[in-house]
């Protein structure tokens, strides 16, 4: 038994369950170290999108091509299933099993919902004539969000899997870890995606 | 909301205090509150042009930052107490790498970009 001052830390079980506390303290700790490098992967991307926002090559700049509204529709769609798999990990925590697959489900289809934005935002770019060999600034820009898209499309394929190993396997322990390492991976996004509209779209849309 | 919960689970009997889920609930609500203001002051100022140039840059980057720090707290459970020490340290490290490279490069490409185009 671990004593309360030495539960660790991110969102854990331990309170409910004393036997999953020494588990996921070894667990959670690699996943945020990966959690970490991720974030440095998009850092470095955010460092190439900066040098590269100016270079337009003759093309269109991106105060003329992104629409607004759709990146304020993208950046609620992606909060609230922040929040509703929050709430999915709450009705983990008390142990009820319907409850934390409906949360999941709606966190999965919100960010489905996600990825289907981005991607008519992208056939609308690209039929505008701005794909990503047009100039370095739209190769960046593609690159970061579909690196980030790519993410969450993974987290839903992660949330499917998930969902059927909790109606194979109910909420053992193993499970809940997981899903727990999953919430981390989710709200990860959530927090590239604040950086995103606030390097990508907000200077674009003042300029 | 839902009662206290008790009950068998994989062969360990749980009781699950109502009071610890209601506090993370809340948790989470205030969490979403916080960062829809945020969400929609940053787009605000941007869109309705309240505010221009580097005072705008500013202002969006001052309030990304403090979402970044809401989420942390509300959603992610990350805070300055004890039990969460690890964590943050890895956190707070992973940040100095990120200003070192980011600011870094920025740096190199703006002073490098001055030089080669006159500017």
């Amino acid at each position: 038994m671990s004593d309360a001052t030495n539960q660790h830390p991110g969102i854990n079980l331990a309170h409910a369950r004393p036997q999953d506390s020494r588990h996921a303290e070894v667990t959670v700790f690699g996943f945020w170290t990966f959690l970490m490098s991720d974030a440095i992967l998009f850092a470095l991307l955010f460092a190439t999108y900066a040098t590269m926002v100016n270079r337009t090559a003759g093309g269109p700049s991106g105060s003329e091509l992104f629409d607004i509204t759709n990146a304020f529709v993208e950046t609620v769609v992606l909060l609230v299933s922040s929040f509703t798999f929050g709430m999915g990990a709450v009705a983990l925590k008390e142990g009820r099993q319907r409850a934390v697959m409906l949360w999941l489900g709606v966190t999965m289809v919100l960010g489905l919902g996600f990825v289907g934005l981005e991607l008519r935002e992208f056939t609308g770019l690209i039929g505008e004539g701005a794909t990503a060999q047009t100039s370095g600034f739209l190769s960046s820009f593609f690159v970061l969000l579909s690196t980030h898209g790519l993410h969450v499309l993974v987290g839903c394929l992660w949330i499917a899997v998930m969902l059927v190993q909790i109606a194979s396997f109910g909420l053992s322990r193993q499970v809940r870890s997981r899903i727990l390492r999953l919430a981390l991976f989710w709200h990860f996004l959530d927090l590239v995606w604040i950086v995103i509209f606030t390097v990508v779209y907000l200077p674009a849309v003042a300029s | 909301m839902s009662g206290p919960w008790e009950g068998e689970l994989g062969g360990h009997r749980v009781v699950q205090p109502a009071s610890e889920a209601q506090r993370e609930r809340r948790s989470y609500i205030w969490g979403l509150g916080s960062a829809l203001v945020l969400t929609g002051a940053a787009f605000g100022l941007a869109v309705f042009k309240l505010l221009a140039g580097p005072a705008l840059l500013a202002a969006i980057g001052v309030l990304a930052l403090v979402q970044i720090a809401v989420q942390f707290r509300f959603f992610l459970h990350i805070d300055l107490s004890r039990s969460k020490r690890e964590d943050l340290q890895l956190i707070l490290f992973t940040g100095l790498l990120v200003l070192i490279m980011v600011g870094g490069s920025l740096w190199i490409m703006s002073s490098l970009d001055q030089r080669m185009m006159g500017g």
